[in-house]
């Protein structure tokens, strides 16, 4: 399936996309998100599970047991600094 | 009445948006709101300005259930929220957050509380320039607390 991934702030800037379209076999946040960590040491970095990375799917804060849909949009962020 | 939500570039004018939000409003006894503003420090360091990002269409959906959230548990009669986006200086204004409601309790505690929701989970991210360069600015745990003290569970990941 096709999943679109949007990335912001410090995460965005580190991995020099704000978004991408990818085709994935994963059913999870996690497997998706183990995917990502496995595709260049700047992923590794950023998306690392030893800093607070949030997550949103279809734009409704989420954790990795969340499933996948066709079509569905993930998005990887630092915590938020608003207000 | 205006929309509940605005993610502007623009500055927003305190006095005309509260008489906007009451407007007719007759069982309308109490306004509280909250205007955050942009300060010239940070972490020690002098900040020349400030960048604004956010995640446009998660960033409402976010704060209109925030208010959704403020109405189930506050007897309020209306709430506002302003937040801007971009470049921004010291002094500007860079938040709102207005609430009407029949007596002053529930619109003091609704505007702390759509506040310290924000806070924490409304997707945007600030990056602001100090003499040493750029940076992003770090989640502060005091935003954490601040909302735990309402019973909301904290952000996974």
């Amino acid at each position: 399936m096709k999943v679109n991934i949007k990335y912001f702030a410090s995460i965005r800037e580190a991995l020099g996309q704000s978004s991408e379209t990818r085709a994935t076999q994963a059913k999870t946040v996690a497997a998706l998100r183990d995917e990502l960590l496995a595709q260049s040491p700047a992923h590794a970095q950023a998306l690392s599970r030893d800093k607070p990375v949030r997550m949103a799917l279809d734009q409704t804060l989420c954790d990795e047991s969340s499933q996948l849909q066709e079509g569905c949009e993930l998005a990887f962020f630092p915590p938020v600094t608003g207000g | 009445m205006p929309a509940r939500v605005a993610i502007q570039h623009q500055d927003f004018d305190l006095s005309a948006e509260v008489a906007a939000l009451r407007q007719g409003d007759m069982q309308v006894g109490a306004v509280c709101s909250f205007v955050g503003t942009v300060r010239d420090r940070n972490e020690g360091d002098q900040v020349a300005s400030l960048e604004l990002e956010h995640y446009p269409g998660m960033t409402e959906k976010a704060i209109e259930a925030m208010i959704d959230a403020a109405m189930n548990r506050f007897d309020i009669r209306s709430a506002r929220v302003i937040h801007r986006i971009g470049l921004l200086q010291p002094l500007d204004q860079i938040v709102l957050v207005a609430v009407t409601s029949a007596h002053r309790g529930e619109s003091f505690q609704a505007c702390e509380f759509l506040m310290d929701y924000l806070k924490t989970q409304a997707p945007f991210w600030k990056k602001e320039v100090t003499p040493a360069g750029a940076r992003w600015v770090d989640a502060r745990v005091s935003d954490d607390i601040a909302m735990a003290r309402w019973g909301l569970p904290p952000v996974k990941g």
